[in-house]
């Protein structure tokens, strides 16, 4: 075949224009986002319930890696404290958690349909809450403070029992009107910045905030150990940190603001396994 | 509740094997330039690690405030007799927390 | 749980620059001092290493691309070396280019080690460098560099 001037100079240039094409569709596939990336780990399939995604999703590959193992989890320090306090003899009563619960193993399930509710105090009762209960009508013993070493610990403990169970809260009967305040909650814009829960975890899930992936606001794998906190938090912790930031004033641990946040945030999970006790960024 | 250091050591190995250790211990690891309520928190680390096996020392971490919040350390070691692995941190005061395992070693 | 289409609004964008500044003024890290510099960083690794040229090779850096939060990044460090009685990895060094300081932490291996990694978690105030040194018996020195991303995370780190 021959080709004069023309066809040759349409070659090259067609040529040019598809190595061009070429070029710029490899760099595209490089540069996969940050999101694709995250999502692209096989272990994120064990972790994601229908539309419903657990955090793990979103974190990097080494943070997930010290998610698996329970050695390198730091959070597993605290689960020990746990583990010894589960059988030690503290309070008036001289009685310990084994006392009554006897082996851990009764804990199955526990954290996967918390928080319920009480209808002696006729509202939503934490679990942190309840083991303070607990402690002082069965075992006259003192309350741990919520985010003392110790109820972290025992949060943790409790939770891991749970861990891989589909988390199964009921906002049936008189829990309903409590799970429709935490909804609200959800919804409402609050602080100096006029923001709500939404805004970043419905609105802007899956959308990098600086070097943060936002996630929906998942709260299966509380106590998580946090690596910003370099330690294990519970999840009203997480609730006042986020007021904080967006000049809210935040509530405290085991109000009913953050029991009622708890009820809606937990049964929007439902489904997704118990990761307790999980590690975030 | 005082936390305890984690440790994990096989609890057998063949002689000549290499076997991993992992270490983890609970503590703060101020650095020394947190200001906490519009105060500076002294610096107060863990700043050595040191592993001996039957007496010997195997390896061994010289640490700065750099090193995170409850400090993890994995390392190899070869064994080739059964004894025991007595492990210990340090801190700035020269308060040492120790902790131990033993091994089987055919 | 569908997403509704975000239109990038001017109030959202204002929004997210308050937040940046509140975070910022928010932050407990000392502003303005002297930072390690890749010249610290250098002079202190010809102290550790007792000044022997640095070779390349050998070393492998293992560290996330992008730090999941600067508190706590994971780091491992593997030397490739046979580890016997003649040739083994006497001292892995772990310095930073852009902490307040450069020194991390150095690890003393022996002959008995039978492997030369190690891993651990380590604090870095923003992107930089991490550079591992591995000390050989004989005296000789092999230097790895690698390049880490560390921002503020979302709402203030």
């Amino acid at each position: 075949m021959k080709f004069n001037i023309w066809g040759k100079i349409s070659i090259v240039l067609s040529c040019a224009a598809m190595m061009m094409v070429a070029h710029s569709a490899v760099a595209e596939m490089k540069k996969k986002s940050e999101l694709e990336r995250r999502m692209a780990d096989p272990r994120n399939s064990k972790y994601t319930v229908g539309d419903k995604k657990s955090g793990y999703v979103y974190m990097t590959t080494m943070t997930r890696d010290m998610q698996d193992d329970d050695f390198s989890n730091p959070a597993f320090v605290w689960v020990d404290i746990g583990k010894r306090n589960w059988s030690k003899v503290d309070g008036k009563a001289g009685k310990s958690c084994a006392s009554c619960h006897k082996d851990a193993s009764s804990m199955k399930g526990v954290m996967a349909k918390y928080p319920v509710y009480d209808k002696k105090l006729k509202k939503m009762v934490a679990l942190q809450a309840k083991i303070n209960m607990h402690r002082k009508e069965k075992m006259g013993a003192k309350p741990w403070k919520w985010e003392s070493d110790d109820m972290n610990g025992m949060a943790a403990f409790i939770g891991l029992q749970s861990r891989g169970m589909p988390m199964n809260v009921s906002i049936s009967g008189p829990a309903k009107k409590f799970y429709d305040k935490g909804k609200a909650f959800y919804y409402e814009r609050r602080g100096l910045l006029d923001m709500a829960c939404k805004h970043c975890h419905i609105d802007n899930a899956e959308k990098m905030a600086r070097s943060n992936l936002l996630s929906w606001g998942m709260p299966n794998g509380f106590p998580t150990f946090r690596l910003k906190w370099q330690k294990i938090g519970s999840l009203h912790r997480r609730f006042a940190g986020c007021n904080k930031q967006i000049r809210a004033k935040p509530f405290k641990r085991g109000s009913p603001e953050y029991t009622n946040l708890e009820l809606y945030l937990k049964h929007r999970a439902n489904g997704l396994p118990v990761e307790t006790p999980s590690v975030r960024n | 509740m005082a936390k305890k250091p984690r440790v994990k050591v096989p609890s057998s190995a063949k002689k000549g094997e290499v076997i991993q250790i992992k270490t983890l211990a609970p503590h703060k690891m101020e650095t020394g330039r947190r200001k906490s309520k519009g105060k500076l928190v002294p610096r107060m680390i863990i700043n050595k690690f040191v592993a001996k096996f039957n007496g010997k020392e195997v390896f061994s971490t010289d640490m700065h405030p750099a090193i995170s919040a409850n400090p993890y350390f994995s390392f190899y070691t070869k064994v080739s007799e059964s004894g025991t692995f007595e492990f210990s941190w340090t801190d700035d005061k020269g308060k040492t927390v120790k902790a131990s395992r033993k091994i089987t070693v055919k | 749980m569908a997403k509704s289409n975000i239109q990038i609004a001017r109030r959202d964008v204002l929004r997210a620059a308050g937040l940046g500044a509140v975070a910022v003024a928010a932050s407990s890290v000392l502003p303005s001092e002297s930072f390690a510099t890749p010249a610290k960083a250098d002079a202190l690794l010809k102290k550790l290493t007792g000044g022997a040229a640095a070779k390349s090779g050998r070393v492998t850096i293992k560290l996330p691309e992008i730090a999941e939060n600067g508190r706590t990044v994971p780091l491992s460090v593997t030397v490739d070396s046979p580890m016997t009685s003649k040739d083994y990895v006497k001292a892995i060094h772990v310095l930073s280019e852009g902490n307040p300081t450069p020194a991390v932490a150095s690890f003393n291996l022996s002959a008995s080690s039978g492997k030369a990694a190690v891993s651990t978690r380590i604090r870095l105030g923003k992107t930089q460098n991490v550079i591992a040194a591995a000390v050989m018996n004989d005296g000789s020195v092999y230097v790895a560099k690698k390049k880490i991303k560390v921002t503020i995370g979302g709402c203030g780190g």
